[in-house]
């Protein structure tokens, strides 16, 4: 039995399919030099968190794998990112069908001032990706259901999203982002806003959200990097500095800089 | 002594208690309680304050007895205002002299100045606020008594609910509210049909598309057209939009349909009161759109919207409280307008619904019943007051409903 489960383990770790893969990434703001070189591989099925000292580029560099960054005026990013094979920089590629396929979760919950129901729908009523009303109420109540938060709000769906507590808030805008059916979910921090108890709901349904997308996320927490993640990436001032198994980052890094800042010498 | 003079020599007397206070402030030399000029402000104060309160009592009182005696004999009369002027001119400087001294007194370095300085301009805030405010209430107690006297004189029904708007002085004229309602309303409908488009679309634009530049260069652009003097929109109207409207509409015009007679009508004025009041709504819409939270755009655009959906399901419905303040108080402008419409709107009171004919409204009416040689005491006249009161009634409401609105629904996103 034992032996099995090791050996599947390892199937894992040695053949991984690689969602995200990007290669020399350099991001400009102005005269800033924000990325520098980056290279990395993101795998599907798992989370991949990203740490770092505040300003390293960990966002940004998030934020280039669904264009948001394309929305900032003097922003430019070169070098190649790949999903799933395609270019997502290609002229061809249109940012906005891009980020329906990679959905964003932000720092602080940022739901519409509309119903907990229209929140949740916004995205397949722009995608069109219900036929009909019933449809739409099958893919909002499973959004809520796989954001665990549908307990929560099924009596209220009409409720305004901004009545809700933080972390319910974070949960609906979790759920407004599976709503369009994304392959993969980038989280920006997503539970630095939140108390102790939203953060350890929203790390679990981070966990359970791994079997159906690649989960690429933001943290200032080392320790949430370690409780949730499978591959960790240490970013510091702009170049990535270490990037491999959470497992081997956090006991035995390679580099220098990441057990300083792991230890808490540096950041 | 002249009244003048007197004030000059109190207020010399004040500056030499400033210098005074002052002097005496620093030669205390232990350890004040407040800064010397808190010291000599307040001797300032005290010398001043006393003294031209018994200048303002005296005066009035005078005033007062003065007109009472107006019937007795001039050269009486004569003499006895000049005792009196001599009187209170050595009132007034020995009042100004002894607070003078008494405030003197006071300096030593315990005395609180300051706190009493402060206190001081505490009041002056107090009063001017108070000054504003009873300033509107007593334009609304004149106009309430004026309208009182006017609805003694004519029937409140015709007022309120005739049909008819014809002054004349016979003494029996149809003085009714309903046809110059109609006027104000419908051209205030055609103006708001111009600017509410127009304004809002432009917001949209100079906030979420133009680019810095553009929008540094359009936005004051915009408003220029805010400063412009309505007398001038009126003089546009006139001259220039309502002939080009009746070249287009008029019997001779492009269109050959003769529906248009004159270079004035609704659509003259309403159109150029439009134009007045774009940037009036696209500043408003602008701020108000700039203030959602750049957190709800990026919710959208992470979530696949494009830029327009974003605008139409997301910024819009947030935005929309202030935007909607901002229309109302648009339309209480746009009820209130007089320049334009006399030049532009005609002088017929009555129902159409043809927006290239004549029209009058209240804020017309109100000039011209002023402006007549009628008896200020005739209904044809008081009626002014009459209709500027409703006019107020109308605006005060729409602006206490907008302010209503947009405060109960601003906390959407907080």
């Amino acid at each position: 039995m034992n032996e099995n489960i090791i050996s599947h383990e390892e199937l894992a770790m040695t053949a991984p399919t690689i969602k995200i893969s990007a290669r020399n990434v350099d991001v400009h703001y102005d005269k800033t030099h924000a990325i520098r070189g980056v290279s990395a591989e993101i795998p599907s099925n798992s989370v991949t968190a990203f740490i770092g000292p505040s300003g390293c580029g960990k966002s940004t560099f998030l934020r280039c794998l669904n264009r948001m960054n394309d929305t900032i005026k003097n922003c430019q990013v070169s070098g190649d990112i790949m999903l799933d094979g395609e270019d997502i920089y290609d002229p061809k590629v249109d940012p906005v069908q891009l980020r329906a396929k990679v959905g964003m979760v932000f720092q602080k919950p940022n739901p519409f001032p509309k119903s907990i129901y229209d929140n949740v729908a916004y995205g397949p009523r722009i995608h069109g990706l219900a036929r009909d009303k019933s449809d739409l109420d099958g893919i909002v109540e499973q959004a809520l259901r796989r954001a665990a938060i549908w307990g929560e709000v099924k009596d209220r769906l009409s409720a305004p999203g901004t009545g809700l507590s933080g972390g319910q808030q974070q949960r609906v805008c979790i759920a407004r982002a599976i709503a369009t059916a994304p392959e993969v979910l980038l989280m920006d921090e997503p539970c630095s806003a939140l108390d102790p108890i939203a953060t350890a709901q929203i790390e679990e349904l981070i966990d359970e959200l791994r079997q159906n997308y690649s989960v690429v996320i933001v943290t200032h927490s080392m320790h949430q990097a370690a409780r949730i993640s499978q591959k960790t990436a240490f970013f510091h001032m702009g170049t990535l500095v270490e990037f491999g198994d959470t497992k081997t980052v956090f006991t035995n890094p390679r580099d220098p800089q990441t057990e300083s800042y792991i230890t808490g010498r540096i950041g | 002594m002249l009244t003048h003079i007197l004030i000059l020599m109190v207020l010399a007397l004040a500056l030499l208690g400033f210098w005074l206070g002052k002097r005496k402030a620093i030669l205390a030399a232990t350890s004040l309680h407040s800064l010397p000029v808190h010291y000599a402000s307040y001797v300032l104060l005290m010398t001043i304050l006393p003294a031209s309160l018994t200048l303002a009592i005296w005066s009035l009182a005078e005033a007062w007895l003065l007109h009472d005696q107006s019937l007795t004999l001039s050269t009486t009369n004569n003499t006895l205002a000049q005792t009196d002027t001599a009187l209170k001119s050595i009132v007034v400087i020995i009042v100004a002299v002894l607070s003078l001294f008494f405030a003197m007194q006071k300096v030593s370095p315990e005395f609180r100045a300051r706190n009493v300085v402060e206190k001081f301009i505490l009041a002056a805030l107090m009063v001017c606020a108070a000054l504003a405010i009873l300033t509107t209430v007593g334009i609304v107690v004149s106009m309430v008594f004026e309208t009182a006297h006017f609805l003694n004189l004519h029937s409140w029904k015709d007022f309120f609910f005739g049909l008819d708007w014809s002054p004349n002085f016979h003494g029996d004229s149809a003085l009714s509210i309903l046809p110059l309602l109609w006027g104000t309303l419908y051209i205030s409908c055609v103006a708001l049909l111009v600017a509410v488009p127009v304004g809002l679309l432009s917001a949209i634009y100079l906030s979420e598309y133009a680019s810095s530049r553009i929008r540094s260069i359009a936005k004051p652009l915009l408003e220029v057209l805010a400063g412009i003097p309505t007398i001038v929109y009126g003089l546009f109207a006139l001259l220039t939009f309502g002939p080009f409207l009746r070249d287009l509409f008029g019997p001779e015009g492009f269109f050959a349909v003769g529906w248009m007679s004159d270079t004035r009508s609704v659509a003259t004025a309403g159109i150029v009161m439009g134009i007045m009041l774009i940037p009036f709504i696209s500043s408003l819409s602008d701020d108000i759109i700039n203030a959602v939270p750049q957190s709800l755009r990026d919710g959208s655009f992470g979530l696949g919207a494009t830029q327009s959906e974003t605008i139409k399901h997301v910024l819009l419905p947030a935005a929309l409280p202030g935007i909607v303040g901002a229309i109302l108080l648009a339309a209480s402008r746009a009820i209130g307008e007089t320049m334009i419409v006399v030049l532009g709107a005609g002088a017929i009171a009555r129902f159409t619904g043809n927006p290239l004919e004549a029209l009058t409204t209240v804020t017309t009416r109100i000039v011209s019943q002023l402006t007549g040689d009628g008896d200020f005491n005739s209904p044809e006249t008081l009626v002014a007051f009459a209709l500027g009161l409703t006019l107020f009634a109308l605006t005060l409401g729409l602006n206490i409903f907008a302010l209503y609105y947009v405060r109960k629904y601003r906390e959407q996103y907080e």
